[in-house]
């Protein structure tokens, strides 16, 4: 049955040229507009390189110090870490990295812009950087503020060109650092793993960064396996309650959550709730949902003016034995097909859209690709809208009796 | 006693509008018995075709009783009304009412679908009932590339592919000229006679109703013989 209703799908898209036109056009920018945001929070969110071991790491990049009177919100300091956060049971390791920091190098002639990130030697034990050339920097290299410099590939290829650049010296927001490795660019999303520079955190100006509980760090803690992150966050939150906090201030909010949940907490402003990754993921779902609905409708109401010249054909098929529930199986299984279709013309749509603005340059070290995630995402989307804009009509067809639908009275 | 094919009794059919009551159909009784070829003749709007309708069971009456086979069927839910109609009754209609989507072959094999008959079966018996109508070198066109004798032909194959045991035509000749409607009743003269499938037929046309076992005359929703 469901082979004759694919072959009477296809055919009625084929013979309904027009109508199958206006209708593709809607589905496919309706799944185009879906596909890509799922593919850009794919890119976003999801395990690649370095943040590969995404399933055992929790980081934070913002907490929240609250006083009777006043709220101060924004990423950590160095000490808050470094002081308090060593040693969780559970953690294999710890790295505190500063947020990034736009500096200048004046380099043959030319001012140079990058993103510097201070940093310690398990942070590259933490992310799994690919080095195309030479290694991190160790701890030894940290402990004695050696002025040595991982730099990203474009940095690589802005002050050395093709040449090799382990080895070599640049210049960097007035010092001079080492490079001893170079990694592949990482996206300007991927807020802990992105940088063009990475440096010792000792190679700071000055000390005063020790002494902050506020301001300019974040963290990333290694697990020793998944399943440790709610003991981990419990002692995180326990800690806190043991930080010494400046006059004003009596409470610390904040806590260390996957990459995704992290992110949903800065964008929901919530420290106190327990799930920002799940409330995020509703929201967007709901979002994905609301966008959908309007050209939902215009679908609904296509198909139920289309249906006036389908009346004959559903009377015929009522006549000779189709129950309710077959037609309904029909219409609804006819609107899956052409949302398929949208879907798979709104894949098609996204790569082109994808390669464009890997190629613009518009979203710094972005390198969007297609995949099986956003491939499964974008088919649950056209089935999801295939359904929502094929449930109603195909419930009014279904409902007419055999002699309505004889005599073409769709109301 | 043999049970009668089809059974109405008392059977009445009224049509509300916010407005308006219409009586379509008023204290009806009738017996048509397995085998019988049967005409229905009446003036226009005096409810032939919706006795027709109420007998293949394509809209329930507001009083009454109908009885297919013996068994009343007039509070059969959709599913049970559906599965009948598509072993007991085969339709054809005046407009032919095929599916121009569908190429002749497709169309014939429409009440199959319904069945549990593999995708070989339906098409051997839908090519058999085309051949059984004399259409087989059309199989594979589209009804709009048909003149309208050859599109009833093709209904009357998908009405008969199935084998049902009754056959309901209104107007089956009403849209053709004089010798295509010969020809269209001769096919069922001749399903009659051969496969005793029981046949009602609705026609204005006295020369056709000569032809039929007998006729049923019909005036303001009431039998009048």
């Amino acid at each position: 049955m469901l082979k004759n209703y694919l072959k009477l799908s296809l055919k009625i898209l084929g013979r309904r040229k027009f109508f199958t036109f206006v209708s593709l056009f809607g589905i496919g920018f309706t799944l185009l507009v879906l596909t890509l945001s799922a593919a850009v929070l794919d890119h976003i969110f999801s395990p690649y390189p370095p943040e590969t071991r995404g399933n055992r790491t929790l980081v934070i990049d913002a907490v929240r110090m609250q006083g009777k009177d006043s709220m101060s919100t924004g990423p950590a300091g160095y000490a808050l870490y470094d002081r308090y956060m060593r040693d969780i049971p559970q953690v294999e390791r710890l790295a505190i990295i500063s947020s990034p920091e736009m500096v200048i190098s004046y380099w043959k002639g030319a001012r140079l812009q990058s993103m510097l990130r201070r940093t310690d030697a398990d942070y590259f034990r933490i992310l799994d950087f690919e080095f195309i050339e030479g290694g991190p920097f160790g701890d030894v290299d940290v402990s004695e503020g050696r002025l040595v410099a991982v730099i990203n590939e474009s940095t690589k290829r802005k002050f050395f060109g093709d040449s090799h650049a382990v080895g070599q010296s640049m210049e960097a927001d007035g010092q001079t650092f080492k490079v001893v490795g170079v990694v592949p660019d990482v996206p300007i999303f991927r807020l802990m793993a992105t940088g063009d520079l990475y440096v010792p955190i000792t190679t700071a100006k000055s000390d005063y960064y020790k002494t902050r509980l506020r301001g300019g760090f974040m963290a990333l803690f290694l697990l020793k396996d998944e399943d440790a992150a709610p003991g981990v966050q419990q002692e995180f939150k326990a800690r806190l309650k043991k930080v010494e906090l400046p006059p004003g201030f009596d409470k610390i909010l904040g806590k260390p959550q996957t990459f995704f949940a992290s992110f949903a907490q800065a964008f929901i402003g919530d420290f106190e709730g327990e799930d920002a990754g799940d409330r995020l993921f509703a929201i967007l779902i709901t979002a994905a949902t609301l966008f959908m609905i309007l050209p939902a409708v215009n679908l609904v109401n296509l198909n139920l003016s289309r249906a006036l010249e389908r009346a004959s054909e559903i009377g015929v098929r009522r006549a000779f034995g189709a129950s309710a529930r077959d037609l309904l199986l029909q219409f609804l299984f006819e609107n899956v097909v052409i949302s398929v279709v949208g879907g798979v013309l709104a894949f098609a749509g996204t790569a082109l859209v994808l390669g464009a603005l890997n190629q613009s340059d518009l979203i710094p070290y972005a390198h969007f690709a297609l995949n099986w995630r956003i491939a499964t995402w974008g088919f649950a989307f056209a089935l999801a809208f295939g359904v929502i804009s094929g449930v109603w009509p195909a419930w009014i067809l279904s409902r007419l009796t055999p002699i309505q639908a004889l005599a073409g009275g769709v109301k | 006693m043999t049970v009668p094919m089809i059974r109405l009794e008392n059977v009445e059919k009224v049509y509300r509008t916010d407005r308006i009551e219409t009586v379509a159909l008023s204290g009806v009784n009738l017996d048509i018995e397995e085998g019988e070829f049967v005409s229905i003749m009446g003036p226009s709007g005096c409810g032939k075709s919706t006795l027709l309708h109420l007998m293949g069971l394509l809209d329930a009456p507001s009083k009454g009783t109908i009885s297919l086979n013996g068994a009343a069927v007039t509070d059969a839910s959709d599913a049970s009304l559906a599965r009948l109609r598509n072993q007991q009754i085969g339709f054809v209609f005046q407009s032919f009412h095929l599916i121009p989507d569908l190429s002749v072959l497709d169309n014939v094999e429409i009440p199959l679908l319904y069945r549990k008959v593999g995708a070989t079966e339906r098409r051997r018996a839908a090519e058999g009932a085309l051949e059984r109508v004399g259409l087989s070198a059309r199989m594979h066109h589209f009804p709009s590339q048909l003149s309208g004798g050859q599109q009833q032909r093709v209904a009357i194959a998908r009405a008969i592919v199935g084998r049902p045991r009754v056959l309901l035509a209104d107007e089956p000749t009403g849209n053709l000229d004089s010798q295509m409607g010969d020809d269209i009743l001769s096919i069922l003269q001749d399903l009659n006679s051969k496969e005793r499938t029981t046949l009602v037929m609705v026609t204005h046309d006295p020369r056709q109703a000569e032809k039929t076992a007998r006729t049923i005359r019909m005036f303001d929703g009431r039998r009048v013989n």
